[in-house]
């Protein structure tokens, strides 16, 4: 079945776009290495004509010269896949960048590919299949406990047809290449089965009956949970200019987030901001499980200084491990920071292969790229019965913070949750900086329907009393205080109210960090009081110091523990003001 | 072995093409012109044996029976402690009249640094003025922009960071300079005998625009050396603007497909791939870039400053001749305020700045000729004693100074119950009569 392979050689080359003269067979999107000197440098087949090819080298391509060797994989570019991802840190070619920088040191020279997981661990087996069972595609063959996660063992995701099991391995520890399992498939060919699969990272892995996203997916930021909530299995989008804090709301989701694995694709940007992760994550408590956050987080990480074309593959990278866990039936979340960055690798390499630009160069595929990424989440299905998720969230960084631009336009049209940051509300301290006026979410009806939250009416009356105290706000600073309607002040500070207490958070606080369903079910209760309570006030002034007294009494309520013996005392502290 | 070739077939902005064999790419090349110049060029793309190479010194005046030798190795820059005190050109070679450095030659523009080795900053970076070290606090391995327009005093600023600052090295990087301000770091540098610790690579204003984009890599590659030597390393590059400017006119000339305003699409990862070079070493020396971008138009919303803002940890913004403290940020400064400076330092500089917040208000209310009430008074006493003895950047303290002058402004100006401070930080520092 293997046929040959291809060889080939350079005959042009500008910056990483080779061309490769070629005899033989060859795929779209080929893996290919090309050798030059005593290096051997990775690549993938971009374009076919006649018998040349176009090559996106992964590294930098100094040193490269004519007739240079290349010699083709047969393999797309695949991600290995199985026990030992979870805690690990890898670069956008799945390259360990820990065993990397115990071989090479400092720096990151090219040519260098070590196997992505760890080959000499044991892992605890247990089997779920045994021998006789008829098996297809995906079923569970055994399990090992990997962190928090119970990993399991997969029939080959390229297995055709049905096959039944020969041998299956006992309870015991096995390495990943061990073979724990032989099975003969319909043809009464015999497969040799271990731990390691592998999965070309650009096609969706998605084995089981797709269903609509209906679970909430609780992150502990109440901005998010109440009026802009997302699903399990869901997506979101978070543009922003530079320094909005689209970086820190997205560590504080991969941290506070009720979700099983979360995989962070650090793309594209600051090498100093994945550090935080690499260093935090390791000390800081999962407070679900008890274990380390890094137990369940797979870093992936092309920062803007790392290849640009592994940069586009990072992205492909990190949502396969995220299919992939949750095929196994976990809950999984990626994060993916920043989106713009990636589509402008695509540009990058459009610009190279001279293809006609659209708008501000990107290429005209843009937005079905986009739209590809993100339909990689939802929920399936499995053959258990169980439901599994795969929760997709980019950030984007749109130039100028002008969110008119193709990137954050393409991904609007296909996300179901928009948390947009503004400039204005991060220059006013409001963190954090998702501006309650413009974002919005497609799931908080959805989850009323489906009777999955009970919060949805104060949620929108509370969004309304956003909106017109915007509009009264706006009137105030033209015509001044004295020409606003007593009434309309109150619904000014009851919005101001509402967005001091609940949709601001404080990240460096560390109760205040992150509020659990319960408590922003307590929080709500509070907000509906004073939004439906007709207060009635003399002066201007006394309205104003009701409202920045009680704003203050709740923050400081929201400061305080649960567990504390005052928490109870203030909140009726709180209701007894209220009530007056 | 050396390949010489006599025959340019083609020339066009700075690219001349030559049919040759067995050349690389990043290549090097030396072209000898009629007149008897040689200028290098690089091997930047080929298509079988026509070799496209982009000349540093541009293509003005090259005649297609031009001599070229490919040279077989990659653009290099010289580096050992005999560069300090030393001023070279966009290629290298030196502009000062000085021997020219042979010593060990290293590649420019390498490779990365690996993520996974990177630690957590917590190193400050003095530079003795009070804007930044007491209220944007720089931290070994940042990289930072001055923000400003052109007009400004940015060149003078930086000048009075390296000689006041306490890196072991420091690395000026200029491109598009102009001749008097390229004299003027040279003067200041000699009088403050900074030149001693200091090497510079200058690109003038009517040099080739290739050495232009050169000029970065070869001050960042030896700020690399020295920092893996156990050196901490400030390297100043001033103004990305123009270092942008000259990417724009080579990817233009290129026929390149403009993406904003007429910069390459690739100019958010030409800017990181240059600034990602900062980088604290564990265990040894550091890089901390800090550079001058030029908002053409005051619009921060430019491709250039727009970019950086994404890839920098903050930003100073220069304006009127002063830091100004309000859209001035260092990212990175809580790592070190009140951890390794003075326990007070963090507390102390949000105070100063609230109250200065006010006092700007205030000041709108004097210009509106609305009545001052008392408090209105004591703000504005401290407005001008703020401007004129912190913002000033004439000002060079130890920060332990700039602390204590802190103090002693908010003692002259304001009551003790007045300032919004933990009592225990009044009672150990503040300077009111007990």
């Amino acid at each position: 079945m293997d046929k040959e392979l291809a060889n080939g050689r350079i005959v042009a080359a500008q910056g990483n776009l080779m061309t490769v003269e070629f005899d033989g067979i060859i795929r779209q999107n080929e893996v290919v290495f090309v050798h030059t000197g005593s290096e051997k440098l990775k690549g993938e087949v971009i374009e076919v004509n006649g018998n040349e090819a176009k090559v996106q080298v992964f590294e930098l391509t100094n040193g490269i010269k004519l007739n240079d060797e290349v010699s083709f994989t047969g393999d797309l570019l695949f991600v290995e896949l199985g026990p030992g991802l979870l805690k690990n840190v890898y670069d956008g070619l799945q390259n360990p960048l820990e065993e990397v920088a115990q071989e090479k040191g400092y720096f990151l020279p090219r040519g260098v590919y070590l196997n992505a997981l760890p080959r000499a661990i044991k892992w605890d087996f247990t089997p779920i299949a045994k021998k006789g069972d008829v098996v297809e595609k995906g079923d569970f063959l055994g399990s090992v406990p990997e962190g928090v996660i119970d990993h399991k063992i997969m029939v080959p995701f390229q297995f055709q047809g049905k096959g039944t099991i020969l041998e299956i391995k006992k309870k015991g520890n096995y390495t990943v290449e061990e073979e724990i399992a032989k099975i003969k498939d319909e043809d009464g060919k015999i497969h040799s089965v271990n731990m390691i699969q592998k999965w070309p990272a650009k096609f969706p892995l998605r084995l089981g009956e797709r269903v609509l996203p209906i679970e909430k997916l609780s992150t502990a930021c109440r901005i998010i949970d109440g009026p802009f909530p997302v699903a399990k299995g869901g997506t979101f989008c978070t543009p922003g200019p530079f320094g909005a804090g689209k970086t820190v709301l997205q560590h504080q989701i991969s941290k506070y987030a009720e979700i099983e694995v979360v995989i962070v694709v650090a793309c594209g940007e600051r090498a100093g901001e994945v550090v935080e992760l690499l260093r935090e994550f390791p000390h800081l408590d999962d407070p679900k499980t008890g274990k380390k956050l890094m137990d369940r987080t797979c870093i992936i990480c092309n920062t803007s200084s790392m290849p640009v074309a592994a940069r586009e593959s990072s992205v492909y990278v990190g949502v396969t491990i995220a299919e992939y866990y949750r095929q196994m039936g976990a809950d999984t979340l990626l994060l993916a920071d920043s989106t713009s960055r990636w589509a402008q690798a695509l540009r990058e390499m459009s610009g190279r292969l001279e293809e006609i630009p659209g708008e501000e160069a990107f290429p005209a595929y843009l937005a079905s790229r986009i739209s590809e990424f993100y339909e990689r989440a939802g929920v399936i299905k499995l053959k258990t019965g169980k439901t599994a998720s795969l929760t997709i969230g980019g950030s984007v960084s749109p130039a100028g913070g002008n969110f008119e631009e193709p990137v954050t336009q393409s991904t609007l049209a296909v996300v179901g949750c928009f948390l947009g940051l503004s400039r204005s509300r991060s220059d006013a301290r409001r963190f954090p900086a998702i501006d309650p006026l413009i974002s919005w979410s497609k799931y908080l009806d959805r989850f009323s329907e489906y009777g999955k939250v009970d919060n949805a009416t104060v949620i929108k009356k509370a969004q309304k009393f956003i909106h017109e105290g915007d509009e009264i706000g706006k009137k105030m600073s033209v015509v001044g205080e004295e020409g606003i309607q007593i009434d309309d002040i109150v619904v000014y500070l009851k919005g101001e109210f509402y967005d001091s207490v609940f949709l601001q958070q404080n990240a460096f606080d560390k109760v205040d960090t992150a509020t659990n369903e319960i408590r922003q079910k307590e929080q709500l209760s509070i907000i509906k009081m004073v939004l439906d309570k007709e207060f009635v006030f003399e002066e201007r002034d006394e309205a104003r110091s009701f409202f920045l007294n009680l704003t203050d009494k709740v923050i400081q309520w929201n400061y305080t523990s649960m567990d504390d013996k005052t928490y109870s005392e203030k909140k009726n502290e709180i209701i007894g003001m209220i009530e007056g | 072995m050396v390949k010489t070739y006599n025959r340019i077939e083609r020339i066009k902005g700075s690219i001349a093409q030559v049919q040759a064999d067995g050349v690389k790419l990043g290549e090097l090349a030396q072209i000898k012109t009629k007149d008897g110049r040689t200028t290098l060029a690089e091997v930047i793309s080929f298509d079988h044996n026509k070799v496209n190479l982009q000349v540093y010194s541009g293509t003005k005046g090259v005649s297609t029976g031009d001599q070229i030798r490919f040279l077989g190795r990659p653009m290099k820059v010289p580096f050992g402690s005999s560069l300090l005190g030393r001023v070279f050109s966009g290629s290298g070679t030196p502009i000062d009249n000085g021997p020219e450095v042979l010593e060990n030659q290293i590649d420019i523009g390498g490779p990365s640094f690996n993520p996974s080795r990177r630690i957590i900053p917590r190193r400050m970076v003095k530079t003795n003025i009070p804007m930044i070290d007491m209220f944007n606090t720089l931290v070994i391995s940042q990289k930072i922009p001055i923000f400003s327009i052109p007009g400004e005093p940015y060149n003078e600023l930086l000048a009075r960071i390296a000689s006041q600052t306490d890196a072991d090295i420091i690395v000026l990087g200029g491109m598009g300079l102009k001749f008097d301000d390229y004299q003027y770091f040279k003067n200041y540098f000699s009088k403050s005998g900074a030149i001693e610790k200091t090497t510079m690579f200058i690109h003038l204003a009517s040099d080739p625009v290739v050495e232009c984009v050169l000029v970065p890599d070869l001050a960042l590659a030896v700020a690399e050396q020295f920092a893996i030597q156990n050196k901490n390393v400030l390297c100043l590059l001033t103004d990305m603007t123009a270092f942008s400017d000259a990417l724009k006119e080579i990817a233009i000339s290129m026929e390149r497909v403009p993406s904003n305003r007429g910069y390459p699409g690739s100019l958010y990862s030409d800017l990181a791939a240059r600034y990602e070079k900062a980088v604290d070493i564990d265990g040894s020396g550091s890089i901390t870039v800090i550079t001058v971008t030029t908002m053409p138009g005051d619009d921060v919303t430019h491709p250039v400053p727009d970019n950086t803002g994404y890839i920098t940890e903050g930003q100073f913004y220069l304006h009127g001749g002063k830091i100004d403290p309000f859209g001035s940020l260092s990212r990175l400064k809580q790592q070190v305020m009140g951890k390794v400076t003075r326990k007070d330092h963090s507390d102390l500089a949000n105070a100063m700045i609230r109250l200065y917040a006010d006092a700007k208000k205030a000041r709108d209310r004097e210009s509106m000729g609305f009545r001052l009430s008392a408090w209105d008074k004591k703000l504005l006493k401290y407005s001008y004693e703020f401007e004129s003895k912190m913002m000033d950047l004439g000002v060079n303290l130890d920060i332990e100074e700039q602390l204590n002058l802190g103090w002693t402004i908010l003692s002259e100006c304001f009551d003790r119950n007045e300032t919004g401070l933990k009592a225990e930080w009044l009672d150990k520092y503040g300077k009111w009569d007990k």
